[in-house]
């Protein structure tokens, strides 16, 4: 524990007063810090659109709570550090953003998100309001999805929610916007490699321990290790892998939205080599990147290491994504 | 009730199932380290922190609200634990006793046999919602043969503590027996061969149940 050098208060109140400093940075959002619910403070002018609820574990910044605002989320709840908010909180949530056309929960497919989510979503049907589910699961690293938990959730998870946000934006039904979900969930694939562990405070010691000359290849986003260990490689060779890995699975011919995702404690710099290698490894197999991300989104705390999110791009999504977007974390066009 | 004969605990009452619920919440606190560090070798490192601040909270609900019925108490940490625990634990606990609570109904004693039946029930919830089964490396693995040995034990016509106590022996035995097994469901799973050689924490929780159960027994039997 003493090793532990993290700028909190205390493990316990960690979440709570990171929230109440997103509602200090924020005035454009809503931040009840009791029930730990995120929601865009205008609320009132966007009466019959279809309200999209997201929400997880905490630890993942800006993901979930920075995405809430026009053009993306209406509401987002955060859990304790990589441990899946209650079903309590997704049901204030959407009672509180429900405009009359429904609630999409757009969910991160891991065991805890899922069971919390479906609960959330039968108290809701007994509040009459209708609701639609969507399961994000663009990991490739989890490659036996019968004998595990399925493929879990990460980078897509982003798309997601900026495309079928711009679409309730222009107000489309639950079904549409549920459906665009899915397409982009679909034709959306991720990577991960992290050159390090990342420290929850409330363990306060690392979550895996890697050899020096070592990186964990194909990491989910809560400091679980990976499916295998390799030998550290230069950005060039890591890069190839994780757009091999993403190639593989799905074949990405012809335009892509891509993005290069710090996990945490890469710095930028870095993260444009590695944006300049996958640009590369993508342009010798056909796919040229149409639009782009390249930093911290969907981040797990303090590991170091990046991953790689495509998604097949063609006119409609291209528009939803080029669609004003104003959240904390990601704005433009407005 | 039907299980008179087997004398020492039958017949049930709603303070049985609170003192049961203080157990518990007492050896989850006290074994917190311990969930936490297995959870940390093929999870994520917060299953201790994630129940203990549930069952913490579980019995500062019953004590603010005392429940009538041995059903109404469990159904009320049920609850609570799907209010405060989050994660995957939340839901499948809160499932679990959930669903004994309902089986109990509003029966004011209960007798050994009833508990059983609505353990099974509990079981049966729990795998529904989970979809695990025997030998995915889960609680289930607990749940199921310690369940048995309840169910024989109480057809042997054996004495009520002592069966709870030799079904708190198999659960505890049962969660060191996924030390060898490969996770297939939860945040385990992802890591494949890799979560071979660790006890499953939610086993280690669920035996912590079962012997705080039997504890419970034999607090009253004596």
């Amino acid at each position: 524990m003493s090793s532990m050098k993290k700028l909190i208060n205390s493990p316990e109140s960690v979440v709570s007063d990171a929230l109440a400093g997103l509602a200090a940075a924020h005035p454009g959002l809503t931040v009840d810090v009791e029930r730990r619910v995120v929601r865009r403070a205008a609320h009132a002018s966007t009466a019959g659109k279809v309200a999209l609820v997201s929400g997880g574990g905490s630890g993942h910044e800006p993901l979930h709570a920075g995405f809430v605002g026009p053009g993306m989320l209406d509401a987002a709840c955060a859990g304790e550090v990589f441990t899946s908010p209650v079903p309590d909180q997704m049901l204030a949530a959407a009672q509180a953003v429900d405009a009359g056309a429904g609630v999409l929960f757009l969910v991160k497919n891991y065991t805890g998100d899922v069971l919390n989510f479906q609960m959330a979503a039968e108290l809701l049907e007994d509040e009459g309001i209708e609701s639609r589910s969507v399961l994000i699961n663009d990991d490739v690293a989890v490659e036996d999805s019968l004998y595990t938990a399925g493929r879990r959730g990460t980078g897509a998870t982003l798309f997601a929610e900026k495309i079928a946000g711009a679409l309730a934006e222009r107000g489309a039904d639950l079904a549409a916007v549920a459906g665009v979900a899915e397409r982009v969930n679909a034709t959306s694939r991720s990577f991960g490699i992290a050159l390090g562990p990342c420290t929850t405070p409330a363990a306060g010691r690392p979550s895996f321990q890697l050899g020096e000359d070592e990186i964990e290849v194909g990491i989910g986003i809560h400091g679980e290790p990976g499916r295998r260990r390799a030998p550290t490689a230069p950005a060039s060779e890591l890069a190839e892998l994780a757009v091999d890995a993403v190639c593989t699975d799905l074949d990405f011919t012809g335009d892509a939205i891509a993005l290069v995702n710090g996990m945490g404690a890469s710095p930028l710099l870095e993260l444009y080599v590695v944006y300049n290698e996958v640009q590369a490894a993508l342009k010798s197999r056909g796919v040229s990147i149409v639009r782009n991300l390249v930093g911290n989104y969907v981040t797990s705390l303090d590991m170091p290491g990046f991953s790689v999110t495509l998604c097949r791009a063609d006119v409609d999504l291209i528009d939803l994504w080029d669609a004003p977007v104003s959240t904390p974390a990601l704005r433009w066009g407005a | 009730m039907s299980e008179a004969h087997t004398g020492d605990a039958a017949g049930l009452d709603v303070g049985f199932f609170l003192d049961w619920i203080d157990r518990a919440a007492t050896a989850v606190a006290a074994e917190k380290e311990r969930l936490t560090s297995l959870d940390a070798a093929i999870g994520d490192g917060d299953h201790g922190t994630n129940l203990d601040r549930g069952f913490t909270a579980a019995r500062a609900a019953l004590e603010a609200k005392p429940p009538e019925f041995p059903g109404a108490a469990l159904v009320q940490v049920g609850t609570t634990l799907i209010s405060s625990v989050g994660g995957a634990s939340g839901p499948l606990y809160g499932t679990v006793f959930r669903r004994i609570g309902k089986a109990l109904g509003e029966a004011e004693y209960v007798g050994a046999r009833q508990l059983a039946d609505a353990i099974a029930a509990g079981l049966a919830g729990v795998q529904k919602l989970g979809g695990a089964s025997v030998g995915d490396k889960t609680m289930v693995d607990v749940f199921v043969p310690a369940l048995d040995a309840l169910l024989a034990g109480l057809a042997d016509g054996a004495s009520v503590h002592g069966v709870f106590d030799a079904a708190a022996d198999v659960a505890e035995s049962a969660a060191r027996s996924t030390i060898p097994l490969r996770a297939r469901k939860g945040r385990a799973s992802y890591l494949g061969e890799r979560s071979e050689g660790h006890e499953d924490p939610g086993a280690a929780s669920a035996a912590l149940l079962w012997r705080a159960l039997a504890e419970t027994v034999d607090g009253r039997a004596r």
